[in-house]
């Protein structure tokens, strides 16, 4: 078992989960209310990541981060080390990778609000800001968390993006599933074996939980 | 005062007028697709029509000309939606409780309580929204929408998704509950029924449009058009020639089912022209036996055969033909009075169409 590399996935997966949170809800609400004519266009914009090869993906990143270009240059210059090829790097690609997983899911959940309640908090008065906190989140929180768990799940696994950003320096960049590959590739197979169960065990814990938030949902609202 | 003035050709056409005294129960009547929701959504500021003035006493709450535009937060408007709306993860009390939101937590908590109580829902605040009864949660909904103490009330079919008997019960209390309110209630319903027994003053909606405004008996026996009189369910509806017209002695004569019916004369019609006219069912004077058919002074007797009698409740609604059988019409009477009259379907029955009571269009 990499040890290490399941420690950089799983902060990696904490991580993109955690900083999605905010700029998710507030994205995933503007897009199940508003009715401005360019939302189509945000709304396929921000799929473009679910249906680009990884590799493809991987490129502009690798374009976006790297020192050549303004970004890049702009943290060499600031922090003093590169941006591609290190865990911040990769990061700010998994950002990317997973926005479309944060933020369809917690759409779907917003937009499942009935919209009279909505009209309900508006006629009682209540502000956007108290409207969100007590009526919206509370009937979306299973969205929402299915929505971060699935988001933190599918960093766990990605393969593509991160090998083209982040490479596979150990300690640094090496995640869990490029730690597979490369034992397969050196015929550590046991080795291989014992990680990829642990994803798989993951990935069965993560889908459970989101079945289980989904049923409870339905019992909230009196569908089972 | 409620005063207000609706103009637009889309997306959903509207061209209503109506005020609303307080303390006036007024109810918005019309088929499904008349823009009643939409003109209650305009009141609350849920919905933005294109021209609009919404004027709550002293208060401008849009005003499209001065482009004057409150926000629905800001407006002190009570509804009842018709589903309720209520919030589901909230209990009672916290639906209550939210609409005074802005009161310290104590006082909230005091006037959630002390409006249940006012709707007969005191014992129930720990209940989630969902676990109640119909008629429960448009009580809990109707004590949030008084909560606020509203300048207007707005209730949008309130009694639609309850069944009859809570429905009857929840007409007397909203009767009861509604002589302490000293604001506009505006009702929207398609039931003539509710909005006979509720409302002080009804206005006729289709497409949009104001169609009519009165006091609901006046409304529903005196419609002012062919479209109000079809809309209102209007039973006795016809078309007849003008025989001969008196403005000055105030007749019309018009032929109808061989009969020679003479018609207060609200407009000059020429001879020979078609002529629309009618009589609500309830107006219809059934005479007990069968007598000489002819004309008196105020109003026509006129021999019918009786087709059929529909025994609903305490009434009976009966269908009778001329003897051509080229025209129909309906009356109703007491179960009391159809026992004792001796009229039997085939048989001779005589009406007498009070002429006071006559609608010409």
């Amino acid at each position: 078992m990499d040890w290490d590399a399941l420690r950089i996935s799983a902060s990696l997966a904490a991580a993109t989960a955690l900083l999605l949170a905010v700029p998710g809800i507030v994205l995933a609400r503007w897009l199940a209310y508003s009715r401005r004519p360019w939302r189509p266009l945000i709304e396929a914009s921000l799929t473009v990541p679910l249906i680009l090869p990884p590799t493809v993906l991987g490129f502009y990143l690798l374009s976006v981060l790297g020192n050549g270009a303004p970004l890049g240059a702009l943290y060499h210059r600031l922090i003093g080390t590169p941006l591609a090829f290190s865990f911040t790097g990769l990061l700010i690609a998994s950002l990317v990778v997973n926005l479309p997983f944060t933020v369809m899911p917690m759409q779907r959940a917003f937009a499942a609000i009935a919209p009279e309640l909505l009209d309900a908090a508006r006629t009682c008065g209540l502000s956007r800001w108290r409207s969100l906190w007590r009526i919206e989140l509370p009937l979306a929180w299973p969205g929402l968390l299915t929505a971060l768990i699935m988001t933190a799940a599918h960093t766990l696994g990605e393969f593509g993006v991160v090998l083209m950003v982040g490479g596979n320096i150990p300690g640094e960049t090496r995640t869990i599933a490029i730690s597979i590959y490369d034992r397969v590739q050196a015929f550590e197979l046991e080795s291989a074996a014992n990680m990829s169960a642990l994803l798989l065990v993951i990935s069965l814990a993560a889908l459970m939980v989101v079945s289980w938030l989904g049923g409870g949902r339905r019992r909230e609202r009196g569908l089972l | 005062m409620l005063d207000v003035t609706l103009i637009q050709d889309t997306p959903i056409p509207l061209a209503a007028r109506f005020s609303c005294r307080a303390g006036e129960l007024l109810a918005l009547v019309g088929p499904s697709g008349a823009g009643k929701s939409t003109v209650l959504r305009a009141i609350a500021g849920l919905s933005r029509v294109r021209e609009a003035r919404v004027l709550v006493g002293d208060e401008c709450w849009q005003d499209s000309a001065r482009g004057a535009w409150l926000d629905p937060r800001a407006r002190t408007v009570g509804m009842v939606f018709q589903n309720y709306a209520l919030f589901p993860h909230l209990n009672v009390v916290d639906n209550v409780a939210e609409a005074v939101h802005r009161l310290p937590r104590v006082e909230r908590r005091a006037r959630a309580l002390q409006a249940l109580a006012t709707v007969g829902l005191a014992g129930l605040e720990l209940r989630r929204a969902t676990q109640l009864s119909g008629g429960q949660m448009q009580r809990v909904a109707l004590a949030r929408a008084l909560v606020r103490e509203p300048h207007v009330l707005l209730l949008d079919e309130p009694f639609a998704a309850v069944d009859q008997m809570t429905r009857e019960r929840l007409y007397e209390e909203l009767a009861v509950l509604r002589t302490g309110l000293k604001i506009p209630v505006v009702l929207v319903t398609h039931s003539l029924h509710e909005a006979h027994l509720l409302a002080d003053r009804m206005v006729v909606l289709r497409h949009g449009k104001t169609l009519q405004e009165g006091a609901p008996d006046d409304v529903l026996s005196r419609p002012a058009s062919v479209e109000v009189a079809r809309l209102v369910g209007f039973a006795n509806l016809f078309e007849s020639p003008v025989l001969a017209s008196d403005i000055a002695r105030d007749v019309l004569l018009v032929a109808w089912g061989g009969n020679e019916i003479a018609l207060p004369a609200r407009r000059a019609a020429p001879v020979g022209t078609a002529l629309a006219w009618g009589i609500a069912a309830g107006d219809v004077v059934v005479v007990k036996a069968a007598r000489a058919a002819g004309e008196s002074g105020a109003s026509a007797a006129i021999a019918l055969t009786l087709e059929c009698a529909a025994a609903l409740g305490d009434s009976v609604h009966l269908t009778m033909r001329t003897a051509a059988g080229a025209e129909r019409l309906r009356a109703v009477v007491t179960k009391r009075f159809f026992e004792r009259a001796g009229i039997e379907p085939g048989g001779p029955v005589t009406v007498e169409l009070p002429r006071d009571r006559m609608v010409v269009f």
